[in-house]
């Protein structure tokens, strides 16, 4: 296992390489972009002088290499600066925003993974049956949806016709854990019908794929149960691209909420980025880049490892 | 021709799948000739209700939306398509790369991946999207190339798993070429979660410009595309008004369609006899 | 002192009415010799009841909103903002300035020197209490080389600022302006402590409520100002102010009960919504329109001709069963709304005439011309489908218009003054010339039609200072017809203010000026 060790630890050092690499790409894109923090703010009632000095008071007028280096090296030191929009710290804005969205995506991913996994073998299991073919169309029609049509839906029947959940997750601190998890019960539903297709449906593409192959077709000629095969023969050697799944969808839980967000007006990392993107907020845009773009590393990382170790083939390289 | 061959031993969902898709790009195809209005014209009141006129009412502005419906699945369609094409083509072809060649071009290859796919999606889409304005062109490129990265994952780890076996062992022995490998023995191969995947991501495309077009990027109105007339007209569910039950209908419609076919694709290519 | 002597009679005995009193007594200068029982607005049928906690779901809120009122740009900031802190003057329901801060204001002849007298014993919800310094500060944060601020248009003229003692301030202006009183009045201009260091942090003021928690764009709290110096206003023991974006969702919020008020109703939805039970709807007139600016500085839009046959082009009737469902006015190509003082209702409506547009487009000889008309969604909600319907207008009188998509992001630094034709709105000003001063002036820094034209401008100048209200009059109406029939801004539609709220709250007269009771609702309303 040494060798896994040493690649683990030459994959973190490259997920920070990334994270540089990132953070340059995302200030010469927002660099690049027409306008400026000044020019967006004040919008239609900006004055050439009016934006000259808010350049000046945020130091906008230096150059760029100037100023991406100082942000730099403030960031290795822990300082991640404040918004260029209204002064407050980044840490400040960003954190509690941060615990949001790993809750809801935490909540969804410990329901919608499990379900998926356990769907998905059944499906192979009676491939072809009635069982295999309800749980498709429902699983398919899920995701034919777009995700605000299904939280527009779920909000039409469970908050406004059966007042059970409410329509907006207005979360806050003073809550207690069973409350936040009724408040965010309706978003929660909805990534997990999302997410639930994509994943369920690759673990049943896998296991038949692996069902082929002359192994299993040894084991059945052995006269080993169907169920059997699936869970201990077949499910194991199919892990590779189901954990490649889980993983792509988990970072999407994370990364890629923000449509959910909008409708349930939860206070996510999404509407942060949408609208520190629109007002040209480098800082914020910076900042909330690259956590997204650790969670996506880390994901991907643990998802090779596993791969990995769950692959005997691959364990024991040639 | 090998594919009427093929249709004849198809079983029956594949058939009803294919008869689905065939509606959608008969419908594409045909829109000017089928199409009652034209597609930006307002010819009533907001949200009638359907009636020998409209067929299918009319939407949030009055307009016919049978004929919207039409004219969506000719917009819509060919974009997601076309994106899916293309961000496939990309992933593919570099994932398969990286897995039968190894060493460094896989070491630059899915460093540069993991970068692109690092970088968030959202970000990514914002800033592409307000420098180039939202013309349909920029969109498909910035979908594709954020798609290829999925893709590329998914075809390098079902092409790793693919590498190690035997048969490809010995097609290297033998001093086969990386392309024929690559034709020859990871493609078929590595068909079957290929497959799945176009299906489901050609859907996920088609949900992606939608939830652009919710953030008010993507297709922009007044053209018609399945997605931005579902969220047009979304808000007045809640009001017993479903007028958007239609397009979003019709968007389950095609992708369900997809999918039978996929399953069926899925069926011959893993070679299961049952 | 005899002419208000005669206002004073004639308001009592009803000749005129409470408004024309007040604006003329305004103009003269003699605020502060008006007797306050004048004031009072006429009791309510029932007298506001203390307490409750109002949930307010507000579009227009950011995540880079900033408590810095130089930096304040719509609704859930102004709302924010007048919660915690006050203006030396307000606007009352009927549109008239009434004293806030500023007790009594008056003028010298020429309108050029306004002397505001602060009110005595005001706190700040830090303790200190109201002086002219905290005036001044707060004033010139807007002024000077350095300032960002979004006032600082409108407070340029202002060519000195003196305090005269403890509690009165003095402001020499450039020129005379006979409603400099109105501009005291806006959202920008609230008063803090002087010597504040961080007010894009800080929300001290002195306001009816203060601040307990603050997250931009999501959710400000605050809670009753035990020390509110103003009577009878402030009812509520706590606000919480939640910005939610997407319109279904703020409607659901109000249906479900979650939130009691929610702005900006979706049109197309407001006819089911009035029919729940327990939710009503509140709908004002504003000022609020949209225009399609033209740079008449700028060929082929250098042609009156050109302008007139795009200004008969245009269906605003269809425009605004289309885009406002209803909830508006025709526009008549001036920016003057028919619920302000000076409107002037006698110029005929402008209607949609392709003949008329066929013969002004022939007479400029641009027949068969494509005209671009560029527009973005940022420019105003419906704006695109507003431009596509123009354009089908158009086509109807042989005139092609481009419709040219821009993006949202940028609209304002990129297109707006920069493109020949492009479409935009205006909240709109409390009075005429603060509203042709800001984009129809030559001189005017957002005279989004690069429009000059002498006569208007020298009457615009000599109206300012005018306090003879009939003359005054006659010039704002001549002023309209000016920019109507020679202007370069086709104004298909005003705006109105559409919101609803549960049955529970009650208020009097609302106010048109801004949304949500001219953004003064926390302080005015309360819970049955």
């Amino acid at each position: 296992m040494d060798s896994l060790g040493t690649m683990v630890a030459k994959r973190v050092a490259f997920g920070l390489l990334t994270l540089i690499i990132i953070s340059l790409l995302i200030f010469l894109g927002v660099e690049l972009l027409p306008g400026d923090v000044a020019e967006a703010i004040l919008g239609q009632s900006a004055l050439p002088e009016t934006v000259e000095a808010f350049r000046r008071e945020l130091k906008l007028n230096l150059p760029p290499h100037i100023r991406y280096f100082t942000w730099l090296g403030d960031f290795f030191q822990g300082d991640f600066g404040t918004s260029l929009a209204n002064g407050r710290p980044i840490a400040d804005l960003i954190g509690w925003r941060f615990a949001n969205t790993m809750f809801l995506a935490t909540v969804a991913a410990l329901i919608a993974v499990p379900v998926s996994i356990i769907l998905g073998i059944l499906a192979a299991l009676y491939r072809n049956s009635l069982f295999d073919r309800i749980i498709s169309m429902v699983t398919l029609s899920t995701i034919s949806f777009p995700e605000f049509f299904v939280a527009y839906i779920l909000i039409a029947l469970l908050s406004v016709q059966l007042i059970i959940f409410p329509s907006i997750s207005n979360i806050n601190e003073q809550m207690s854990l069973l409350e936040k998890i009724h408040a965010i019960f309706l978003p929660c539903m909805t990534l997990t019908l999302v997410v639930v297709a994509h994943m369920m449906r690759q673990t049943r593409a896998a296991i038949i794929n692996i069902m082929a192959s002359p192994f299993i077709e040894m084991a059945r000629l052995k006269g080993i149960k169907r169920m059997r095969i699936i869970v201990l023969h077949a499910f194991p050697n199919a892990l590779s691209p189901v954990i490649n799944v889980v993983a792509i969808n988990l970072a999407y839980l994370v990364v890629g909420v923000v449509v959910v967000e909008v409708v349930f007006v939860y206070p996510g990392l999404g509407q942060l980025l949408v609208d520190s993107v629109s007002k040209r907020d480098i800082p914020v845009v910076q900042a909330s880049g690259l956590i997204f773009a650790s969670v996506y590393i880390g994901l991907n990382l643990l998802a090779d490892v596993l791969s990995i170790i769950s692959n005997p083939r691959l364990r024991n390289p040639r | 021709m090998a594919f009427f061959k093929l249709l004849r031993q198809s079983p029956l969902s594949a058939r009803i799948g294919l008869a689905m898709i065939l509606i959608n790009i008969a419908a594409a195809i045909f829109v000017p000739v089928i199409a009652p209005y034209s597609e930006t014209e307002i010819v009533g009141d907001i949200w009638l209700t359907a009636s020998k006129d409209h067929l299918l009412g009319t939407d949030h502005l009055g307009r016919d939306m049978f004929t919207r419906l039409l004219y969506g699945a000719r917009n819509t369609i060919a974009i997601a398509f076309i994106t899916t094409l293309l961000s496939f083509l990309v992933g593919t072809i570099c994932g398969f790369f990286a897995a039968t060649l190894g060493g460094w071009t896989d070491l630059t290859l899915s460093r540069i991946i993991d970068i692109l796919m690092a970088f968030p999606t959202l970000i990514f889409a914002l800033m592409v999207l307000s420098v180039t304005g939202t013309s349909i062109i920029a969109l498909i490129f910035v979908i594709a190339l954020l798609d290829s990265t999925r893709v590329y994952r998914l075809s390098r780890a079902v092409a790793m798993d693919i590498e190690v076996m035997e048969f490809v062992e010995a097609a290297k022995l033998r001093g086969e070429r990386i392309w024929w490998l690559m034709r020859h023995e990871i493609l078929p191969n590595a068909m079957p979660p290929l497959v799945a995947e176009f299906g489901l991501r050609f859907c996920f495309i088609f949900l992606f410009i939608a939830a652009l077009s919710f953030l008010g990027l993507g297709i922009q109105p007044p053209t018609a595309d399945w997605g931005g007339m579902v969220r047009e007209n979304a808000g007045a569910i809640t009001f017993g008004i479903f007028t958007a039950l239609w397009p979003a209908g019709a968007i389950a419609f095609l992708t369900v369609g997809v999918n039978l076919i996929v399953d069926w694709f899925l069926h011959i290519a893993s070679g299961l006899k049952d | 002192m005899s002419k208000l002597k005669e206002l004073e009679a004639l308001f009592t005995k009803g000749n005129i009415t409470r408004r024309e009193f007040l604006a003329q007594a305004s103009a003269l200068g003699l605020m502060a010799a008006v007797s306050p029982a004048l004031l009072t607005t006429p009791a309510q049928a029932a007298a506001p009841k203390k307490g409750g906690r109002l949930r307010l779901g507000i579009a227009g809120g950011s995540t880079t909103d900033s408590l810095d009122p130089a930096l304040f740009e719509d609704a859930f900031m102004q709302n924010v903002g007048w919660q915690l802190r006050n203006c030396l003057v307000e606007i009352d329901a009927d549109g008239n300035p009434i004293p806030e801060l500023a007790k009594s204001w008056e003028s010298t002849p020429d309108a050029s020197k306004w002397i505001f007298k602060l009110r005595k014993g005001v706190e700040f919800h830090n303790g200190k209490t109201l002086d002219a310094e905290d005036v001044v500060f707060s004033i010139n944060h807007h002024r000077g080389k350095d300032s960002k601020s979004a006032a600082k248009g409108i407070v340029d003229p202002i060519k000195e600022i003196k305090a005269d003692g403890k509690y009165s301030v003095v402001f020499t202006l450039e020129g005379g302006n006979a409603d400099f009183p109105f501009i005291m009045s806006d959202y920008h201009l609230t008063i803090f402590p002087a010597g504040t260091a961080n007010i894009a942090k800080d929300g001290i003021g002195t306001g009816g409520y203060t601040l307990v928690s603050f997250e931009p764009g999501v959710r400000a709290l605050t809670k009753r100002n035990p020390n509110y110096w103003k009577e009878g206003r402030a009812h509520f023991d706590e606000v919480e102010t939640i910005g939610i974006a997407d319109t279904s969702a703020r409607t659901n919020a109000l249906k479900t009960g979650q939130i009691d008020f929610i702005n900006r109703c979706d049109l197309k939805t407001v006819h089911l919504l009035k029919r729940v039970p327990g939710i009503q709807i509140i709908r004002v007139t504003g000022t609020r329109h949209y225009t399609m600016p033209m740079r008449t500085d700028t060929k082929p839009f250098d042609n009156n001709d050109v302008r007139l046959a795009l200004k008969y082009a245009i269906d605003r009737e269809q425009m605004l069963k289309l885009i406002l469902c209803g909830y508006g006015s025709v526009g008549n190509d001036h920016p003057i709304a028919p619920s302000q003082r000076y409107h002037a209702s006698e110029l005929p409506q402008r209607t949609f005439d392709p003949d008329k547009a066929k013969f002004h487009m022939n007479k400029a000889g641009l027949e068969g011309h494509a005209f671009k008309l560029h527009t973005s969604d940022a420019a105003f909600g419906g704006a695109v489908d507003a431009a596509v319907l123009y354009k089908e207008h158009a086509a109807k009188a042989g005139i092609k218009i481009d419709v040219v998509q821009e993006p949202k992001d940028g609209y304002w630094s990129n297109v707006w003054l920069k493109k020949p034709w492009c479409t935009c709105y205006w909240s709109g000003r409390a009075t005429e010339d603060w509203m042709f001063s800001t984009a129809y002036a030559a001189d005017a820094k957002w005279n989004d039609t690069y429009w000059k034209h002498d006569r208007f401008n020298k009457l615009l100048k000599a109206a300012r200072a005018e306090i003879d209200d009939k003359k005054r009059r006659e010039m704002y109406v001549e002023c309209q017809k000016i920019v109507r029939d020679e202007g370069g801004v086709v104004i298909p539609a005003f705006k109105d203010y559409v919101e609803a709220a549960t049955s529970k709250l009650k208020f009097t007269k609302v106010a048109g000026n801004w949304e949500q009771d001219g953004q003064r609702c926390c302080e005015r309303w309360w819970f049955a």
